[in-house]
């Protein structure tokens, strides 16, 4: 491994009569491939249509029907195991894992057990105190399950096949994550991956994004790990990380107690945020895993992966990299850049509009403040924000070649987002552009000047607060528009 | 002229193409005998009247260079049939019309086939006698109260009662080539891959071969041809280089290898099976065939790695019939309720059996004992053929230990039943094409059949053993409509 920093500052730890516990998190992400249709049928995926209207005759199991595997889902996941910067396996199985549920129409999950078609990778998180890097276990394909609903019709359950089938990757990570924040970051970076390769939408309220949550905590400096609880299928962050602190202090206190912690399924109540037990360890299920003999084993060339390497557009890792070797701009920046596929995309488009003249420093600043502000003001992504890169770069360059001040430009700033206004229009129209020409400068100053005699004494004797006053005045005789640089020159000259 | 019913498929395409028969002629002499027949219970399902509009359309439309024109034929009720119920012989699909069709239905309408009815199977085809049905005993035209084996015992029954001039089984452990040695005909089970799943109803995924059933060997050839094909919606199905199987068929097999495998002198034997199989090489000789002793050293091993492997892809196979969707649902207090009270109703005896055992070899702790290990011995098994075929091109054995036996005789002992699959098991788990061809009788007068398997993919050189050892053995069935009043 190189270079990469394992002192980290955000681990979480609990302390109980002298003992100091770590709390050690496992994650099972299970992402929704993106795909026009479900691993082995060619039903559609849209989401949030009419219950039971994306359904064919293999996703509720007819009898005689057959699945036949959908060649782009594996690609999909090929590439975001190329992502995660793992092992892509040559050849993988897919296997029947059995179980009885009203959603489930075959009676069993056509899944990947022994043979992954991902195995081992890694993830880069930057954490405040510098990276962590987290191991990846293996990915591998399933079928979705359809839904049941239970609450419209007051004495039968429901089910909508609709999701029934739909393409999976899960994501298994090793036990190396150490607090929330860790999580956090490690799911916001697997999202930001998988948003890159455009494997996944990562749209966790649609469900595309889940995870199932295995938490265990030890003494610190301890080796070995403690016996684990899985939190299933939890749907957001924050219920994530409210999940691991209640788990987390619960196993705490057994311990602390004396008592066992039992290897278990626990269910996330978000409306109590506590865990509870679902099933103990003796009342798993026997899924009765075996090779499905409908489909044969996945048999993947060097060059299939080599082809799709290929296609791997930059992830951001090495996109940050490049940000801040060509840009000149920070690590800090760089992250907060690269983060989301869309921002990034926005930020380089501003620069290659800014042409020779960029301002690396005036676009950063543009986009992580007002740009920023106004999206989440409004709520809205990146990819459909009122201002165009196109023209916040066009303001960005009025500024740096001194059209406009920074101030002006915010004024322009507001007036541009009602239907992505040209800066260069809103200058001319409303007369905002910058008063540079000396002279008149000079004259204007004069007048100042003249006006304040004796506040323009008080300067000379050493009052040097009043050479804001003065500056003041000439931004004000101006309405804004007079060139502050200029102003601040011609001032010191004629003060 | 002779009746229309006793024709081989091959005389009756003949004379519809010469237009001395019409395709609606053939279809109301199938109706009519199988109208007579009812004591049989060959047919689950009844098609005749949409089989006579089907036949007046093709007499009005002829078109005669389809492969079947206007063949009624009526098929093993494991196909799904469009709009046509469908049981599988249970219970739990008693009342289920699938939406869609099967690719071997579709490949035979296409040609010119018309469907005549659904034929009665064992359960979910997991029986040798066809009494595991929920439809009931099927009689062997034979003789009164004789199994007509399975699970594809109507099609056999219905076949050699002359109510069909042709028909379709299924295979998974011999349920094609079994009841056709129980009722003097052919039965051919392909090699795994050549006809395709999709739209038959699953029994063990990767054993089940569909496959024509006839009365002479010729048929077969006709039938194989036009239901063999490559279907990108079966993901095991093989593209293959298919043979033009009935034009190819020849009776010169001279020089051709046959190996006999000394592992199929299995203890208990009876002499007359010994004999048969004896006279069998004779004729094979008399064929121009070489004969050469092989051995196939884990053959004793087949039968229980069968009844590992078929029940373990069965149990999880039909776990799909649990009353949500479709067929049987009998009510429940909860969904687990409705559940146990579904299948317990739906399901036969010997289809919970299989599910039992099935959960039991699939289970965690269970798993490498018996499933992982049946597939190891699946591969070892495979490997003998493999090296059988270095030194011969074809194999040579009995179809099964015994000829066919009376309901109710085997009916209470799962064991003896399941060991009359001996000779054909094997054939499945290696994924080979095997041909039964009548080939003497016993004591009683009841059929025995012999079985060619050959190498994977080669239909051709199995039927053209066949058809020449079939001119030597010079077999015909005895009917005497007994069951007929």
């Amino acid at each position: 491994m190189d270079g990469i920093m394992s002192k980290n500052n955000s681990e979480y730890l609990i302390e109980r009569n002298d003992n100091i516990y770590e709390v050690v998190v496992g994650l099972e992400v299970h992402a929704q491939v993106t795909s026009n249709s479900k691993l082995f049928s060619s039903s559609s995926t849209k989401f949030g249509a009419e219950p039971n209207t994306q359904v064919s005759l293999v996703d509720a199991a007819f009898p005689g029907m057959l699945p036949v595997i959908n060649e782009y889902c594996v690609k999909q996941a090929i590439k975001t195991g190329i992502g995660l910067k793992a092992k892509i396996n040559n050849k993988s199985v897919f296997d029947r894992k059995n179980y009885f549920y009203a959603d489930l129409p075959q009676g069993y999950q056509i899944s990947q057990y022994k043979y992954p078609i991902v195995g081992e990778g890694n993830v880069i998180l930057d954490m405040p105190g510098g990276q962590k890097q987290v191991g990846i276990e293996r990915l591998h394909l399933e079928q979705d399950a359809g839904k049941s609903i239970h609450d419209i019709d007051p004495s039968n359950t429901l089910v909508d096949l609709n999701r029934s089938g739909v393409a999976l990757m899960e994501i298994v990570s090793k036990p190396d994550l150490r607090s929330p924040d860790e999580v956090n970051a490690y799911i916001k970076k697997l999202r930001s991956i998988m948003r890159y390769l455009g494997t996944c939408d990562g749209n966790m309220q649609e469900g595309s994004l889940r995870a199932d949550v295995n938490v265990s905590v030890r003494i610190k400096g301890s080796t070995e790990l403690g016996t684990r609880c899985e939190i299933k299928n939890v749907n957001s962050i924050k219920f994530m990380q409210m999940a691991i602190i209640y788990e987390a202090n619960r196993q705490v206190d057994l311990i602390e107690e004396g008592e066992e912690i039992d290897q278990e399924t626990r269910l996330f109540d978000t409306k109590k945020n506590e865990t509870r037990s679902m099933r103990s360890k003796e009342d798993a299920h026997d899924y009765r895993y075996f090779p499905d003999p409908d489909l044969l084993p996945l048999e993947i060339t060097d060059e299939f992966i080599d082809q799709l390497k290929s296609e791997i557009p930059e992830l951001p890792d090495d996109k940050k990299k490049r940000f801040i070797d060509e840009f000149k701009i920070s690590p800090y920046e760089a992250t907060i850049l690269v983060s989301d596929i869309d921002t990034a995309k926005y930020f380089e488009e501003v620069v290659a509009k800014m042409g020779k003249n960029r301002d690396m420093k005036l676009a950063v600043n543009w986009i992580t403040g007002e740009l920023f502000a106004l999206l989440n003001n409004k709520n809205i992504e990146i990819a459909h924000s009122p201002i165009s890169a196109k023209n916040l770069a066009k303001l960005i360059n009025l500024i740096k070649n001194g059209t406009i001040s920074g101030k002006i430009a915010k004024t322009i700033f507001e007036l541009m987002m009602d239907g992505d206004i040209d800066p260069q229009i809103i200058v001319e129209e409303k007369g905002l552009k910058q008063q540079s020409d000396p002279k008149a400068l000079e004259a204007l100053i004069d007048k100042i000047i003249n006006d304040n005699r004796e506040k323009a004494i008080e300067y000379k004797q050493g009052k040097e607060k009043l050479f804001g006053f003065f500056v003041g005045q000439a931004m004000k005789a101006s309405g804004g528009k007079a060139n502050p640089q200029l102003i601040n020159e011609i001032l010191k000259k004629k003060l | 002229m002779t009746d229309i019913t006793s024709l081989s498929l091959f005389e009756l395409i003949k004379n519809i193409k010469e237009k001395k028969i019409s395709s609606n002629e053939a279809s109301k002499s199938f109706i009519d005998r199988s109208q007579k027949s009812k004591k049989l219970n060959a047919y689950v399902t009844e098609n005749f009247e949409n089989c006579l509009k089907l036949s007046k359309e093709f007499d009005n439309k002829p078109n005669y260079d389809l492969k079947l024109p206007g063949i009624p034929i009526a098929v093993k009720d494991l196909f799904c049939t469009n709009e046509v119920r469908t049981t599988a012989g249970s219970n739990i699909l008693n009342n289920f019309f699938p939406s869609y069709e099967s690719t071997v239905t579709q490949n035979i309408w296409n040609e010119g086939g018309i469907l005549l009815g659904k034929l009665n199977c064992d359960e979910f085809a997991m029986g040798s006698s066809n009494e595991t049905s929920f439809f009931g005993n099927v009689q062997n035209p034979i003789a009164k109260d004789l199994v007509p084996g399975g699970s594809s015992g109507g099609s056999s029954s219905a076949l050699a009662a002359n109510l069909t001039p042709v028909t379709i089984g299924t295979d998974t452990g011999g349920s094609i080539r079994q009841p056709a040695s129980f009722t003097g005909t052919v039965g051919l089970k392909p090699t795994y891959g050549s006809c395709s799943r999709y739209g038959i109803v699953a029994f063990a995924s990767s054993l089940d071969q569909a496959g024509p059933m006839s009365k002479d060997v010729k048929d077969s050839s006709i039938l194989l041809e036009v239901i063999s094909s490559f279907d990108k919606k079966d993901s095991t199905s093989i593209d293959f280089k298919r043979n033009n199987y009935s034009s190819e068929l020849t009776r010169n097999i001279k020089g051709i290898k046959i190996g006999i495998p000394n592992e199929y002198r299995v203890e208990g034997m009876p002499d007359e099976i010994e004999n048969l199989w004896k006279k069998g090489i004779e004729y094979a000789k008399d064929c121009g065939a070489e004969i050469i002793d092989i051995s196939l050293p884990h053959t004793s091993y087949a039968l229980p790695t069968y009844y590992i492997v078929a029940p373990a892809e069965a149990s999880s196979n039909l776990a799909r019939y649990d009353g949500v969707k479709y067929g049987l649902r009998s009510s429940g207090e909860s969904l687990i309720d409705m559940y146990e009270k579904t299948r317990s109703e739906g399901f036969g005896e010997e289809v919970k059996r299989r599910i039992m055992i099935g959960t039991y070899v699939l289970s965690s702790g269970y798993y490498d004992a018996y499933y992982l290990k049946a597939q190891k011995v699946r591969q070892l098994i495979k490997k003998d053929f493999d090296e059988a075929y270095n030194k011969v091109d074809a194999i040579l054995t009995p179809s099964t230990p015994s000829s066919a036996f009376k309901i109710g005789e085997k009916s209470n002992d799962p064991v003896s039943m399941y060991l009359n699959d001996i000779f054909t098991v094997p054939v499945n788990l290696a994924g080979l094409p095997g041909i039964s061809i009548p080939a003497g009788r016993d004591k009683n007068n009841y059929p025995l059949g012999l079985q060619i398997i050959g190498k994977p993919f080669d239909e051709q050189t199995v039927l053209n053993i066949a058809y020449s050892m079939e001119e030597k053995i010079n077999y015909k069935n005895n009917i005497t409509d007994w069951w007929m009043e």
